[in-house]
Parts: C-alpha cells; structure tokens; sequence
C-alpha cells in the first residue's frame, strides 16, 4: 500500500478534485437509478393492488 | 422442436420472464456488490501509482468500465429492438426500453470522468477530437431513443420506430471503438486489444477488468428491476398482472 495517512489517502497526490470527482459522481448516479428503477416498480404493484382492491369492493357492493 | 429451444421461448413472454427476473435480481446485485468491493481494493489499496500520471490515473478505475459498458448496452439493446422489429415479440422491445437509461448513464459518466481525467492530464475539459465526440453522438442517440418512445402513446409503434433509430445508431459503436486507429485522436489508444499483450501493471489490469463486472452486474441487476417495472405498465390489463400482485 501506497498511502501513509488518511489525509494523504484523500488528497490523492493532489489530484483529490478530479478523482473524487469521477467516482463521487459514479457512486451518485449508480444508487440513484436503482432507487428509481425500484420506486417505479413498486409504484406500479401499488396502483395496481388498489386496482384490485376497487375492483373488489365493486363486485362486493353488487352481490351484496 | 428441441425441448431446450421450446424453454427459451417459454421465457420469452413478459407473463413467464417477470418472476424468473425478480428471482435472479438479488444474485446480479450480490455479483455486483463483490466485484465493486474487490474492484475498488484494488483500485486504490493495490494498484501502484502511475509513473507519469501520479494518483490521477486511478480514473481508470471507472472511465474505462463506464466507457465499455455505454457501448455494449448500445449493442445489446439494438440487438433486442431488431428481434422485436423482426419477431414482433413482445418482450424484446420492452428489454430494449428498460436498457435504454442505464446506456445513457453509462454515457454520461463516461463523458464526466473523462472530462475530469483530461482537464489534469490535457488541460481541457473537452476537445472535439474523434473519440470524445463519437461518445457524445453515442450518448445523445440513448436521448434519442427514450425521447422518441415516449413521444410515441402506443407502445408497440414506439418499440418499432425506437427500434429503426437504435438500429441505425449500431454505426457509431466501430466508429468509437476504432476512432484512436482511424484518426489522430488525442485520446490515447486501447489499453487492452486482443492481439498485443496489455500495455500495463496486471494489478492494474485486474482492478480495471473488476470494475468492469462491477458495473456489468449492476446494470444487469438494474436493467431487470425496470424492465419488471414495464412489463407490468403495459401489460396492466390482462388477467395474469392481476394475479401476479399480491
């Protein structure tokens, strides 16, 4: 291992903006669009169970 | 028909795909979590410091990865738009849809963390050398294609005209990957090709080919939890989607 100390870890040999600039912004983005991908399919199973919840009220409100 | 074929077909309808793709979800992000933990080691514990570029050089690390994964999701998705255009299946066109944000992010980090690698080592931000602006065309064709679906209501019309433009912008990915031969680019030429031995340390090597399962993985792990997302949207009024939510 290269690094003596965490400081000289971060400071990347001077080079700290644009290498924390690359991966920061990887990171950022990568937890960013699973989040998404995720709300969005749990926004569709919930509209579509209240679909399903509707549905069922109404057949139960004409039986009934 | 071969019964193996026969089971490849079954997989081919959204109603069959949907659970099988969030049963494997999980061991793609398991998969992706252990190649960016190992990658990232290697990355900045492992790998030496460069002996012309210092510690800069570390954005190899996710450059190269980002670039060669906004390539070959490229070719991915223009493969599944041409089956769609070709079998009309329905699956294809939605596999193609679910890929296409993930190509464009890997796009836009590729363009980033190039940027933020040339500004130090060329003094620019940007140059509109052949390399860089075929990528720039690569990212904007991704933008391309999701606006052009979403202008388009009816989904299987947009799969076909989405299907056209990602088919025609297959031309640009030997245009990127050979750019450093073709012309003289600033941007250097390949690190790894198939017939010379690779021009590096091998720690450095195997950082870069870990990262680049890393972000494999993830945009498989990612590209599946979507395209479940698009199946059910637009299968919403057939029966089976009713059941398949508890």
């Amino acid at each position: 291992m290269q690094w003596n100390s965490a400081g000289e870890f971060f400071a990347m040999g001077g080079y700290a903006f644009y290498v924390w600039g690359s991966f920061g912004a990887c990171a950022l983005l990568m937890l960013a669009e699973p989040f998404l991908a995720k709300r969005r399919l749990s926004e569709v199973r919930q509209s579509l169970i209240r679909e399903r919840l509707a549905d069922e009220l109404e057949l139960q409100q004409k039986t009934s | 028909m071969n019964q193996s074929i026969i089971q490849w077909f079954k997989f081919g309808s959204p109603q069959a795909f949907y659970p099988l793709a969030g049963r494997m979800i999980p061991w793609f992000w398991a998969a992706a979590a252990a190649f960016g933990i190992a990658g990232l080691w290697i990355s900045f514990f492992v790998a030496p410091t460069d002996a012309q570029q210092g510690e800069g050089y570390r954005i190899i690390f996710v450059h190269v990865p980002a670039s060669w994964m906004s390539m070959f999701i490229y070719l991915v998705m223009a493969f599944w738009a041409g089956l769609g255009l070709a079998l009309n299946t329905r699956l294809s066109g939605m596999m193609a849809q679910s890929l296409a944000p993930t190509g464009a992010l890997m796009a836009a980090l590729s363009l980033w963390t190039g940027a933020l690698w040339g500004k130090p080592m060329w003094g620019a931000w940007w140059v509109w050398d052949a390399r860089l602006t075929s990528e720039l065309i690569l990212f904007f064709l991704y933008l391309g294609f999701m606006a052009l679906q979403a202008a388009i209501d009816d989904p299987r019309r947009a799969d076909k005209a989405g299907a056209i433009l990602a088919l025609v912008g297959v031309v640009n990915i030997p245009i990127i990957y050979f750019s450093v031969k073709w012309w003289n680019t600033l941007h250097q030429g390949s690190t790894i090709n198939l017939t010379k031995a690779p021009s590096m340390a091998h720690t450095m090597l195997w950082g870069m080919l870990l990262m680049a399962l890393c972000f494999w993985m993830y945009s498989i792990a990612v590209a599946l939890t979507r395209v479940r997302a698009i199946i059910l949207e637009r299968e919403r009024h057939t029966d089976w989607v009713k059941h398949a939510v508890e």
